[in-house]
């Protein structure tokens, strides 16, 4: 179910462009292809503003900068997303794939080609996107100290460690279907089957 | 109340299952409670209010006419009051003859109330024919008794009554129970819909009728353009009332109703500004108005509608902070919300802004911060009068629309006049619905779809609004008043009769997205909030600012500013989402418990491991001099935890579907109920004191709470707790923490509260051999807890279970805790799956033993002889001690 994004292509030759540059209307890669120029250029001014080391790649100094995520429970789970494993700069391209997580699921994409790779905007995409955020040991399964450091994080100080301990349990309990105390990727997905995550986790670019 | 009008709920043809003595055969205590109750007419009316609020539930015939003469008492008065008082600009200009309340009404209300009866138990009419339908065809009939009898219109609906009355209680109960996060986020689709959807509605509709007036299909008419743009604008705006009624019983996707509904809301302003400036135009006399005067029109909009919303939130504002002071007068509480309210209302009537903008806002914007500060009573008491005087005021317009109608002075029929007027608001609101649609689609992440729009256009209903309007018109300068009238009240039915009797077929026969209601899972919040974080920390990434970006902001100043003004204190710290979630949860599962143990069928059920659990927490623990083990302690403990089963049980009640969920409900009504009833010592001087029948039987049951809050703990901090209980809860919850500081090197099973849920366990099994003499059982544990709140300071033996007292009579075998049916090698481990399941060391166990094992206790119940009882050596000798 997990498809990870096939790796990062650093030369140019793709299609898609920094800036100016037309796509080219075949571009039909990572679920980037819907990206519309205006968006993509859009995208990279805001690249190009955050980057303040003005080398084409991001750190994560550059995203910490952003005042909101400073405010932001899950801020740096966030960040940590955008980063690959193993390395501490991000260049446009891996941005805008990250980004391109949160791209509205179109129509006429729905239907189309169900044996090509999966668009990274797709469900279980953006699903994946989520568990990855609190999968921290990335063995495919949110133990119970994963859910409760990430519960820590969303919860106020109010909440008493008992009490947030046993919202993890509750909340492993319900998702757990094979009895390992841990929700793996297709428990996760099973659980949340009903919500509407298409809808819950796709930002609308500019167009 | 409960116990007078919950048998009566639910489908006629449903039967409940006979094992269910609650249901079946009420218990001693229910004839004397539901006296005693009615006595204090608080509670009264609280009962009416139960018989007549939910319009699906099919209430006795005594409740709805109760409560519609109480409807009518408490509308009937401040009329003449208010008709001295209050002159607006509305009907200022027009002076509107005093309804004459007589006898005469009450019974012709009266009479009507059997036909409510009738089709309240006929669940097969009010499942085709929407209620309003029915009401108005209703008033039509008694309209036309009405004039046989003296052939004058003795009562018809006058704007008076209509704007100060009637339509004030819809308006805010629309606004307190907004789903306001649905709301602002669909804010600018529904603001599209209500201003530039009325304005076309209205233009189009005028302009195409004079079209056609100057064809000369429609004859001699001395009207001009300015008459028809003024009907356009008057017919033009889809009526909340009729939207809610229809809409609410055909149960389409949220985001489809919170559109239609919340544009009924909003085009007030539109409607109000476009009547008036028309008027105004009318009145001076179409040749001689001015560009300026178009000018000050557009202008006078926005004045009106940001007006409106403004004084709606400054009164929002005040509402919540007087409410944030009245811990010391609790019983005003709900009065306030009703005055402050109302106040606003006239307030923005007084300066000629929209009203219904201002209450609607109003309730949008003080929900959040009333609903955490007044009490829990109070809270259930706004709810339910809201509820009741909504319906109540529907109820009341839609007959008054079928009376008013019986009136051949009104009357004026133009064929063409008519029926292109219905053909062309049809049309109309189709086509501007679609283009609409059409651009808001480019910026909608959730599309409107085809079908959507089919049941927007369909579900344009106008409704009293636009009749109250009409009827507002001065013959001297709309010379075809009456045709006008008559046109409106056609377009009224029409669209109320005959499109709210297909809408429902309609949307079946499309399909419609469905609403789910539906409780949320654990997960499904908590992730849910994980997404939301998510979102709006990829909008900031991407330099985005969308309505995640500014509801954050939102949420912060909210945070930061607003709650700290407006909040209690003790509030501001409960409000966490998840934790009410949990709290559902763990309620959710009590209420499974207790079910299963009515299922088992004793009150012995309730009683023993109630005591059992009771006496096992309070005395075996370590210190028991820190634990409050007094009955009133208990209670105490009780009232503020129970306090929050009402809202869940409100949300259930939507779901509850088959029988057995409806036994749940009315049992875990009944066991909340009594609670609630305790919780009367605080506010001595207003309630009756119980007698001491009644008291005992409470006390029992609140065993039954007590126990399963025990064992949840989900603590939900304070939310309206005296301040007594929650010192006492904090002590309770720093002596819990010293239990689950007990070393790690101790096996779990020694805990406490592990014992507990064991003993719970066992006791559930023998209950099938108790159940035939529970009566004296019962007696003994009401003594028996008379003796514990005198034994608590003497007893310092962590076996409290050895009072004698506790297991009446020889009943010796529960003591020993062992179901005979059971083989000595096979014994009942409820919480063998929990810990095999549980994955954290000894230490994390203490703490979450409460939630797991219980939450274990219903499936182990049910797995009672299941081949994976483990054999017995796995318990500790000290189970059964």
């Amino acid at each position: 179910m997990c498809h990870p994004p096939p790796a990062v292509r650093e030369d140019e030759s793709v299609g898609w462009s920094w800036g100016g540059q037309e796509l080219g209307p075949d571009e039909c890669m990572n679920g980037l292809d819907l990206v519309s120029h205006s968006q993509i250029t859009r995208l990279y001014s805001r690249f190009t503003s955050l980057d303040k080391g003005e080398n084409g790649t991001l750190s994560r100094e550059d995203f910490q900068r952003i005042p909101e995520l400073a405010i932001n429970p899950l801020g740096d789970r966030i960040i940590n997303a955008f980063f690959p494993e193993g390395e501490d700069q991000v260049n446009f391209r891996g941005f805008m794939r990250t980004l391109a997580h949160f791209r509205p699921i179109e129509d006429n994409e729905k239907s189309k080609d169900v044996n090509g790779p999966e668009p990274l905007n797709s469900r279980s995409n953006k699903l994946h996107f989520a568990f990855r955020l609190y999968d921290l040991d990335k063995d495919d399964k949110i133990s119970r100290d994963e859910l409760l450091q990430v519960l820590r994080m969303m919860v106020g100080v109010n909440i008493s460690d008992e009490q947030l301990g046993s919202i993890a349990d509750r909340t492993i309990q319900e998702a757990d279907q094979d009895g390992d105390s841990a929700i793996s990727f297709t428990e996760f997905v099973k659980v949340l089957e009903k919500v509407d995550v298409e809808q819950k986790m796709s930002i609308r670019f500019l167009h | 109340m409960c116990q007078r009008c919950c048998p009566q709920r639910g489908p006629p043809g449903r039967q409940l299952p006979r094992g269910l003595p609650t249901l079946g055969s009420p218990s001693p205590s229910c004839s004397t409670t539901s006296i005693s109750r009615v006595n204090s007419p608080h509670h009264f009316l609280l009962l009416c209010v139960r018989a007549a609020a939910h319009d699906k539930v099919p209430a006795s015939g005594d409740g709805a006419r109760n409560a519609l003469i109480v409807v009518t008492v408490a509308t009937q008065q401040p009329r003449e009051w208010a008709q001295a008082r209050f002159t607006t600009p509305w009907d200022a200009a027009h002076t509107l003859s005093a309804p004459k309340m007589s006898s005469e009404k009450i019974a012709s209300l009266e009479f009507s109330h059997e036909g409510i009866k009738g089709f309240h138990l006929s669940h097969k009419v009010t499942s085709v024919v929407p209620e309003s339908a029915l009401l108005i065809v209703l008033g039509l009939v008694l309209g036309g008794i009405v004039w046989a009898a003296d052939h004058i219109a003795s009562f018809t609906l006058t704007p008076t009554v209509f704007f100060f009355y009637l339509l004030p209680p819809i308006v805010l109960d629309a606004g307190y129970f907004m789903p306001n996060r649905l709301f602002f986020g669909n804010l600018g689709t529904i603001l599209l819909y209500a201003v530039v959807g009325t304005v076309w509605n209205a233009a189009t509709t005028g302009l195409s009728l004079y079209g056609v007036f100057l064809s000369g299909l429609m004859g001699d008419l001395k009207v001009g353009l300015l008459d028809f743009l003024l009907f356009g604008s008057l017919i033009a705006a889809v009526d909340p009332v009729a939207v809610l009624a229809v809409f609410e019983e055909v149960h389409v996707n949220e985001v489809l109703f919170i559109i239609v509904f919340g544009e009924s809301l909003l085009n007030d302003a539109v409607t109000v500004v476009l009547y008036n400036v028309f008027e105004s135009f009318v009145t001076l006399g179409g040749d001689k108005v001015t560009g300026v005067d178009c000018v000050k029109g557009i202008v006078s909009f926005f004045v009106v509608s940001l007006g409106g919303t403004l004084v709606g939130v400054v009164f929002a504002f005040l509402l919540s902070l007087v409410t944030r002071f009245t811990k010391h007068v609790r019983i005003i509480e709900p009065g306030f919300v009703f005055v402050i309210s109302y106040l606003s209302y006239l307030t923005s009537e007084m300066l000629s802004l929209s009203a219904i903008l201002a209450i609607t806002f109003c309730g949008i914007c003080c929900q959040k911060y009333v609903k955490a500060n007044i009490s829990e009573q109070s809270a259930t008491t706004v709810r339910y009068t809201m509820k009741m005087l909504a319906s109540g005021a529907e109820t009341i317009i839609f007959m008054f629309l079928g009376i008013s109608a019986v009136n051949p002075r009104i009357w004026k029929w133009n064929t063409a006049f008519v029926l292109l007027t219905l053909v062309f608001i049809s049309v109309y609101r189709a086509i501007g619905v679609v283009l609409q649609t059409w651009v808001l689609n480019r910026y909608r992440m959730v599309q409107l779809e085809i079908i959507d729009q089919v049941v927007m256009s369909y579900g344009g209903l106008r409704g009293a609004v636009a009749f109250a309007l009409v009827v507002l018109l001065d013959e001297q300068k709309v010379k075809e008043r009456n045709l006008f009238v008559s046109t409106t009240i056609i377009v009224v039915f029409f669209t109320v009769v005959f499109q709210g009797l297909t809408i429902k077929p309609l949307v079946q026969w499309l399909k419609v997205k469905r609403s789910q209601h539906r409780e949320p899972k654990l997960n499904e919040k908590l992730h849910g909030r994980a997404f939301d974080h998510i979102l709006s920390a990829i909008e900031d990434i991407s330099g985005q600012i969308g309505h995640n970006y500014l509801r954050d902001k939102w949420s912060n100043f909210d945070r930061k500013f607003l709650s700290k003004i407006l909040m209690r204190r003790s509030a501001q710290k409960s409000r966490d989402r998840i934790l009410n979630v949990f709290h559902e949860l763990n309620l959710k599962d009590a209420i499974s418990y207790v079910a299963e143990g009515e299922r088992r069928g004793s009150l012995a059920f309730i009683r023993s491991p109630s005591t059992d659990n009771m006496v096992n927490v309070d005395f075996s623990t370590p210190r028991p001099s820190t634990v409050e083990a007094s009955v009133s302690y208990l209670l105490r403990e009780n009232v503020s935890a129970v306090c929050l089963d009402m809202q869940s049980l409100e949300q259930r009640r939507r779901s509850i579907r088959d029988t057995e969920d409806m036994a749940t409900h009315h049992t875990l009504q009944q066991y909340l109920y009594k609670p609630r009833q305790e919780y009367k010592h605080l506010y001595s001087r207003h309630e009756l004191t119980p007698n001491e029948d009644e008291k005992q039987d409470k006390e029992i049951f609140h065993r039954t709470m007590r126990k399963r809050l025990e064992s949840f703990k989900s603590a939900k901090l304070g939310i309206n707790q005296n301040k007594k209980a929650a010192k006492l809860y904090k002590r309770e919850r720093a002596q819990k923490r010293r239990n689950s500081s007990i070393p790690n090197g101790k096996l779990p099973m020694e805990s406490p509260v592990h014992n507990f849920t064991i003993k719970e366990k066992d006791l559930e099994l023998s209950d099938p051999e108790e159940a035939p003499d529970y009566g004296a059982e019962m007696g003994g544990g009401i003594e028996f807890l008379a003796n514990v709140t005198q034994d608590t300071t003497a007893t310092d033996s962590p076996s409290g279970i050895d009072n004698p007292v506790f297991s009446p009579d020889e009943d010796l075998s529960t003591l020993s805790r062992v179901p005979p049916w059971l083989s000595p090698g096979e014994t009942v481990v409820p919480s063998q799956r929990a810990r095999v399941q549980i994955p954290c060391s000894p230490g994390n166990f203490h703490r979450l033993a409460p939630f797991r094992l219980s939450s274990k206790s219903v499936d182990s119940f049910l797995q009672a002889d299941a081949p994976e009882e483990q054999p017995r050596t796995t318990l500790p000798e000290s189970t059964h001690m």
